[in-house]
């Protein structure tokens, strides 16, 4: 097992900067998350760790060495495709001891861990089958298989859940938190799928075009985004993102204003927000809820019923649309205006360039 | 929807094997012909092409033809040559062939598109134009053999095998097959640690059947058919292959007959070849487009 670190890595393809320097701690043990959007390079960080790409700048070190020249085969990592990347010509058992073949392994040690491997992700009867006669998931869980028995410091897991579908998905979820806390291994796990993120990760690392937008536990990211990418991009539904504009500032609180919220005074330290400067307020739809706090009255224009919760999109007096995740099964119709509340502490507020300020 | 009757659906099956049926029979007519032409005497033989008769084994049918080609050539070791020749050349070739595409496909190097490109220019250039220059330099090679190091490669299994190994075409099938192959398949056997070699071996190779048949049997064809080249470097009847040997039966008094013989005897290995193959062949030109 090992830790890793990342210190101001670099990735160019001539010109363009994909990889804008990266600095990333991963303890030895930790489930680690890369998410964003389709581009901000989190793939391409996860091919610089497995060797698979060539790194422009910066250092990379598994272990406490530095790997940054080492081919992918030195480097004491297995990888998971999205693809499965299992070969098919091979039989299962084949497939998953292929690492082991190659590096000349006694049989009789191979064959023990290629069947623990197997008894791990129980998939002991498909051992003899060819990868063209199993399913999407149990392709994947030969892909990991093959990762697991060659006792790498590092998995590395590229979108692997992507090609399943949705029941499939959340199966395969379980199974690789159950894998990380059986193994007790450093995973970094790459995903576009913020449920994913949420829901596996012992820290999540938010990346935008290349570069770190917030390092943090699932919750750090939830309830304190540090602008207003992650804000925006961390939970769902998305968090209300609402122009106001600062009206009255002391060491510990900002009062802000808009049409739709009227006057409210926000626990924040102000930093180099002024009187006047248009910010954005953010509220979590689960934070609204009927009949408390600072009010943001509306008309429902749409209602999504989910049993647990009642998700309502409102039309607010300037215009503008949010959504609220009221709990339970509300008896509220498309036409009734509402005005749901928040707590002021529950909010978020981000200055003129969009970072966050830090609570009172 | 409307339901097809019995009939009708025969009635289809009926015409379309017939019209297939009558493809193919334009198709055999040819070997046909050469077949049965070569049990039959010059002059029968001659009468009978006015005629249906020209495909029917009927009239004074012998293997005389077969005894008498025999007799005026050593046909058993012109087809020994030819399959030498040929055999080890596919081999070679598709080895290669193979390595030189995987090298211009999955390994990074500088100057790599650029020599791809020379050898894909290559394809274009007529072999009669290189022949004379490649004749100079075969007659001056140097080779280490059993009398010790000699010069001149004319008069050999060598020359007429070492020229038509890297072939641009051959190259050029096998960067198209493994460019379509995924390269996550690459990447994770190069993730658990196998060498260049070993995905060569392990991994690639054993994907690329249907374009390893289609480039043995493009070969196979190409070198089998040999003429001008072995003409031009083979004096000596030891290493003369099947197509120059015909030139014996090209002499004062032709005899048909002995031709037509020759001719069906030195086509069986390309049918065995063909018929071992044809299952990978046909599902290669349909999955790259390429016509044989």
């Amino acid at each position: 097992m090992a830790n890793v670190a990342l210190t101001g890595l670099k990735k160019s393809y001539g010109p363009v900067d994909v990889i804008k320097g990266v600095d990333i701690a991963i303890e030895d043990g930790e489930f680690v998350v890369f998410v964003g959007p389709s581009g901000c390079g989190k793939s391409t960080l996860l091919r610089m760790i497995a060797g698979l790409e060539d790194i422009s700048g910066g250092t990379l070190s598994i272990g406490g060495r530095v790997v940054n020249d080492v081919p992918p085969k030195d480097r004491r990592i297995a990888m998971v495709f999205q693809s499965y990347a299992i070969f098919p010509h091979m039989t299962v058992r084949e497939n998953v001891a292929f690492g082991l073949t190659i590096a000349k392994m006694p049989k009789k040690e191979k064959e023990a861990k290629v069947a623990e491997a197997a008894r791990i992700l129980q998939m002991e009867h498909l051992l003899d089958r060819r990868p063209s006669q199993l399913s999407g998931g149990q392709r994947q869980r030969v892909a990991i298989g093959r990762a697991i028995v060659r006792e790498p410091a590092v998995f590395l897991f590229d979108e692997p859940l992507s090609n399943l579908d949705a029941a499939l998905r959340v199966d395969m979820r379980m199974e690789l938190a159950k894998l990380h806390q059986d193994l007790k291994a450093t995973m970094i796990y790459v995903t576009h799928d913020q449920v994913e993120a949420m829901t596996l990760a012992d820290k999540i690392v938010v990346l935008n075009a290349g570069v770190v937008q917030q390092v943090g536990t699932p919750l750090e990211l939830y309830h304190s985004p540090a602008n207003l990418f992650v804000a925006g991009f961390i939970g769902s539904p998305k968090m209300n993102l609402l122009p106001v504009t600062v009206e009255g500032v002391t060491s510990s609180s900002v009062t802000v204003g808009s049409p739709d919220l009227g006057v409210a005074m926000l626990p924040f330290r102000p930093g180099a927000v002024v009187v006047g400067d248009q910010v954005t307020l953010g509220v979590r739809p689960h934070m609204l809820g009927l009949g408390a706090g600072t009010r943001l009255p509306g008309a429902v224009q749409l209602v999504e019923r989910l049993g647990n919760e009642t998700i309502a999109m409102l039309r607010l007096k300037s215009g503008q649309e949010i959504t609220a995740a009221l709990g339970g099964d509300q008896p509220i119709r498309v036409g009734d205006r509402i005005d749901p509340g928040f707590a002021p502490t529950a909010a978020a507020l981000f200055d003129t360039a969009g970072i966050a300020l830090t609570r009172a | 929807m409307a339901m097809i009757s019995g009939d009708t659906h025969r009635l289809r099956l009926i015409v379309r094997y017939t019209i297939l049926g009558l493809i193919a029979v334009m198709f055999v007519f040819p070997l046909v012909f050469m077949i049965v032409s070569s049990f039959k005497p010059d002059l029968q033989l001659l009468t009978d092409t006015g005629s249906l008769r020209a495909f029917l084994p009927v009239g004074d049918i012998s293997v005389n033809n077969y005894l008498a080609a025999f007799r005026r050539a050593p046909v058993g070791l012109f087809i020994f040559n030819s399959v030498v020749v040929t055999g080890v050349t596919v081999v070679l070739s598709l080895l290669v062939c193979s390595a030189a595409a995987f090298a211009f496909v999955f390994v990074e190097w500088r100057g790599r598109d650029l020599i791809l490109t020379i050898i894909l220019a290559t394809l274009i250039v007529p072999f009669e134009t290189i022949a004379i220059p490649l004749l100079l330099l075969a007659s001056k090679l140097p080779w280490i053999g059993a009398e010790g190091l000699t010069f001149g490669w004319l008069n050999s299994y060598r020359v007429q095998i070492v020229p038509f190994v890297a072939d641009g075409l051959a190259i050029f099938l096998f960067v198209q097959y493994f460019k379509d192959l995924p390269g996550e398949l690459i990447e994770a056997a190069r993730v658990e640690g196998a060498s260049w070699g070993q995905i060569y071996r392990k991994v690639v190779m054993p994907l690329a059947g249907p374009v390893l048949a289609t480039v043995a049997i493009l070969k196979f064809l190409a070198m089998y058919n040999q003429y001008l080249w072995p003409l031009m470097v083979v004096q000596e009847e030891t290493y003369r292959p099947v197509m120059v040997g015909l030139q014996y039966f090209f002499q004062l008094n032709r005899a048909w007959g002995e031709i037509m013989a020759y001719l069906s005897l030195i086509t069986v290995p390309v049918l065995v070849f063909y018929l071992v193959l044809q299952r990978a062949f046909i599902a290669s030109i349909a999955s790259t487009g390429v016509k044989g």
